[in-house]
């Protein structure tokens, strides 16, 4: 083969050792004042480093693609009747992949970092480079010394085992990708805050050239727990979205730091305040994100046994999460105090929110922090087995939730430097009838005080936003032109704040929602009608079928209102004979304010008395739960595409670079 | 406004979320931990009845049978640890990995007459996989020891049963 895995290999050696160049030459260059030319030389060694690894990448690729069996990650986790499509997504199903992915992206921020970041000054740039090189290279030796992708299988098998009917699914395809970009892309935040420690400043400029990485960060991990919660909704067939597992956690903390990122990194970009704090919020989010990716995903805090299988793996990251974590944790605690501390400001004002929501989010994360890692320190500590489920999450976050979608609301109507509270309220007079039209129905619909406050309150910042949007753009009241002109001079990253509160509004009210699902399990014979969230839902038929190489029974369930037909599910139970494995395929019909949701389950007994196991589910504003993520993750993406961010600003004042230095 | 009450209002409220969290998470801590427990402790000390509890072991071959209520299937068998076994009910969906003999852990409560009410019944999407509860507990209690191999075959769990004592000679052997 032209690529093979050999070359892969090889590539990926070679992008490590790049990655140690990238990360040695602009430190020592950018320290010493005779070799400072040297620096420029990071952003090419950047690009090189992803060429290497691209290629490296794309040989694990072509080995799975052409079914080469002789790699022992592609014989573990690809078969040869598998449809291409899986084959080049099953690379990252494993370990191995995963990691090699992992390295992968992270060099694509180092490129994006390059090319992007022409505007940024040599020195910063080759310092933030020389972070992301050094993380790069720990990385990618933790890949070649513990996890070889490309590690050969003598003899070769015939076939592969890697045919998992459940795992072959777009949903879970591209979801590693995408949670991925989310996880490392909060590196290059990271980076910017090391970097600005060991250069010692952090001013308005740092905080306009560190955002726009934040928010990508975020609008990718936004997209990617969404994936991950759609798939399971639709995939699993239990009816759920989220199940506060470690894994899934690990996802949630990193993306509650991160939120608190964004806005704290706004405040240093305006007034120069809060600059410390947001230092550290870049070093914790990339930190929460390793240890998300690398402790629990992998299972190492688990399981205890997990580690005990592989020491040198878990030894290996644990050591490198101490480096990472730990180095740049000392690096704060040494460099910090030698940071201008920023002007502290009045509490009610636009800052004094953005700082409420710093805390409120923060607290949310330890609380979830608490609840994720209680369990398995328990076990370390006391050998007592427990765990934490839901009604711990939901009891100890809500609380802290509605404050903050309180604040959220009223948030971005607040004036800069000082606000007056009352008049503030009255710019928001006009969302003030739809929050109550949102009571009167969360009350009607919702049931418990919690979904019903929270159902209020995501009416309230829905209404607020776009009330405040209104009265920026001079509504009411303003002609079409004076409007329109006012909308396009706006700039872009307010209309991306406020279609992101939007969408984290529509989330909430989802999440609320779904409080009130409700579900029957039955068990019932062909034509039995059950009553549940007053419809009538009627066993019509059931088919046997026979798909490509599985086995189905097929229901219809019509579903019907008053005698009037609505739609008619057909969800499927398939049995894959070959891998012994049954999978329940959903069939969702939805109007958007709901979800009528059917799944079929076992068949029993024969002939005449034959009844089937049906699981149904009225899933109120199930839609809206990541409708609402993709509107966040679009807010997210428009406010990058401020011109703002791009062009003029970002330049230093130079008479304060040289009063500091 | 001066500086220093600025800062103060700062630290206030910084405290107040803080204290907020903490105070949440112990009272969320208090009544919602689930401890887990193999069915020889639940005998010994039964939980209360509003207690959730996570129950593992293996089920015992031959127990599972199931009753229609009302068109809803209930699933009635037992869990047992090789000491002791308990009755579980569950009405729903069995997952497609739960098997006689095999490893399973049910969330539920411990009903008064001693019977177990399984809310939620969990086995894993994996041939091979034993929750790590239920792993500890068969290593506790002597039934499979890790450093003698891999958890024994399933087919060899069927001749477990709950008044059966001897069993673990067959399974050290299988290792």
């Amino acid at each position: 083969m032209f690529f093979g895995p050999e070359e892969g290999h090889f590539a990926l050696a070679l992008g490590c050792v790049l990655a140690v160049f990238q990360c040695a030459i602009p430190l020592w260059a950018a320290h010493s004042a005779k070799h400072q030319r040297l620096v420029a030389l990071a952003p090419a060694l950047a690009v090189g480093q992803l060429i290497a690894l691209s290629l490296s990448f794309l040989s694990l690729i072509l080995c799975a693609v052409h079914d080469d069996f002789s790699v022992q990650n592609v014989a573990a986790n690809s078969a040869i009747a598998k449809p291409l499509l899986y084959k080049i997504t099953g690379v990252w199903g494993s370990h191995e992949g995963s990691v090699l992915l992992w390295t992968l992206i992270l060099a694509l921020c180092g490129g994006a970092v390059s090319l992007f970041g022409r505007n940024l000054p040599d020195i910063l740039r080759g310092r933030v480079l020389a972070i992301l090189g050094g993380v790069s290279a720990g990385f990618q030796l933790f890949c070649l010394l513990t996890s070889d992708p490309f590690e050969r299988l003598y003899p070769a098998p015939m076939d592969g085992q890697g045919m998992n009917p459940l795992l072959q699914d777009p949903g879970l395809a591209f979801h590693p990708p995408i949670l991925y970009t989310g996880y490392v892309g909060f590196a290059v935040p990271f980076a910017f805050a090391v970097a600005a420690l060991i250069e010692g400043r952090v001013d308005a400029a740092w905080g306009r050239w560190v955002r726009p990485w934040a928010v990508a960060a975020w609008a990718f991990l936004t997209c990617g727990i969404a994936l991950g919660s759609w798939w399971s909704y639709y995939v699993l067939g239990w009816g759920g979205y989220w199940f506060w597992d470690p894994v899934e956690n690990a996802s949630l903390i990193p993306w509650l730091t991160g939120t608190a990122l964004v806005h704290s990194a706004i405040v240093v970009e305006k007034r120069e305040g809060l600059k410390i704090w947001t230092v550290l919020l870049a070093i914790a989010t990339f930190s929460f994100s390793l240890s998300g990716t690398f402790l629990v995903r992998s299972g190492i805090l688990n399981s205890v046994h997990a580690f005990a299988n592989d020491p040198a793996r878990g030894v290996f990251i644990l050591a490198l999460l101490a480096i990472v974590i730990g180095g740049s944790l000392s690096l704060f605690a040494w460099r910090a105090p030698s940071l201008t501390a920023g002007g502290l400001f009045a509490p009610v004002s636009r800052e004094g929110a953005l700082v409420l929501n710093n805390i409120l989010l923060c607290s949310i994360c330890a609380v979830v922090v608490t609840g994720t890692m209680y369990p398995p320190f328990m076990q370390l500590l006391a050998g007592r087995t427990i765990s934490v489920g839901k009604p711990f999450f939901d009891a100890a976050t809500i609380p802290l939730t509605l404050p903050l979608l309180l604040a959220m609301g009223l948030g971005t109507a607040l004036p800069w430097k000082r606000a007056h509270l009352p008049r503030s309220f009255a710019h928001l007079r006009t969302a003030i009838p739809l929050t109550l039209v949102g009571l009167a129905l969360c009350w009607w619909h919702f049931s418990g005080i919690l979904p019903i406050a929270c159902g209020v309150l995501s009416v309230w910042v829905i209404a607020a936003s776009i009330a405040d949007m209104a009265r920026r753009l001079g509504l009411p009241g303003g002609t079409l032109r004076s409007v329109l002109s006012r909308a396009r001079s706006l700039p872009r990253s307010s209309w991306g704040a406020t279609l992101a509160h939007i969408g984290a509004g529509i989330t909430v009210l989802g999440l609320s929602g779904m409080s009130s699902a409700q579900h029957a399990i039955v068990e019932v014979p062909i034509g039995h009608t059950t009553h549940l969230a007053g419809d009538d839902w009627t066993l019509t038929n059931i088919r046997h079928l026979r798909g490509p190489n599985y086995n189905a029974l097929r229901a219809d369930i019509t579903i019907s209102h008053n005698g009037h037909v609505i739609t008619i599910l057909h969800p499927e139970k398939r049995d894959f004979t070959s891998q012994h494995q049954t999978t329940t395929e959903v069939s969702i019909h939805t109007n958007f304010l709901r979800d009528l949701y059917g799944v079929i389950g076992d068949q029993q007994g024969t002939g005449a008395n034959t009844t089937y196991v049906l699981r149904l589910h009225n899933n109120t504003l199930a839609p809206w739960m990541w409708l609402g993520a993709l509107i966040m993750a679009i807010g997210g993406g428009l406010s990058l595409s401020d011109r703002r961010l791009r062009i003029g600003a970002p330049r230093r004042a130079t008479a304060l670079a040289e009063k500091t230095s | 406004m001066t500086r220093k009450t600025r800062r103060l209002w700062l630290v206030i409220s910084c405290l107040a979320c803080l204290g907020l969290a903490a105070g949440l998470t112990l009272r969320a801590f208090s009544s919602n931990i689930v401890f887990f427990m193999a069915p020889s402790q639940v005998r010994a000390h039964p939980p209360s009845p509003d207690r959730t509890i996570r129950l593992g072991g293996m089920v015992v071959a031959g127990s599972l049978h199931r009753i229609v209520v009302h068109n809803t299937p209930v699933n009635e068998f037992q869990i047992t640890d090789g000491q002791a076994a308990i009755t579980v009910s569950y009405a729903g969906i069995l997952p497609d990995l739960f098997r006689e003999g095999q490893s399973v852990v049910a969330l539920g409560t411990v009903e008064r007459g001693g019977a177990f009410t399984a809310s939620e019944v969990l086995a894993k999407h994996d041939e091979t996989y034993m929750p790590k509860e239920v792993a500890e507990e068969l290593r506790r209690t002597g039934k499979w020891d890790p450093r003698f191999g891999k958890a024994p075959d399933a087919a060899s769990w069927n001749t477990m049963t709950s008044s059966e004592d001897s069993s673990h000679k067959n399974t050290k052997t299988g290792g």
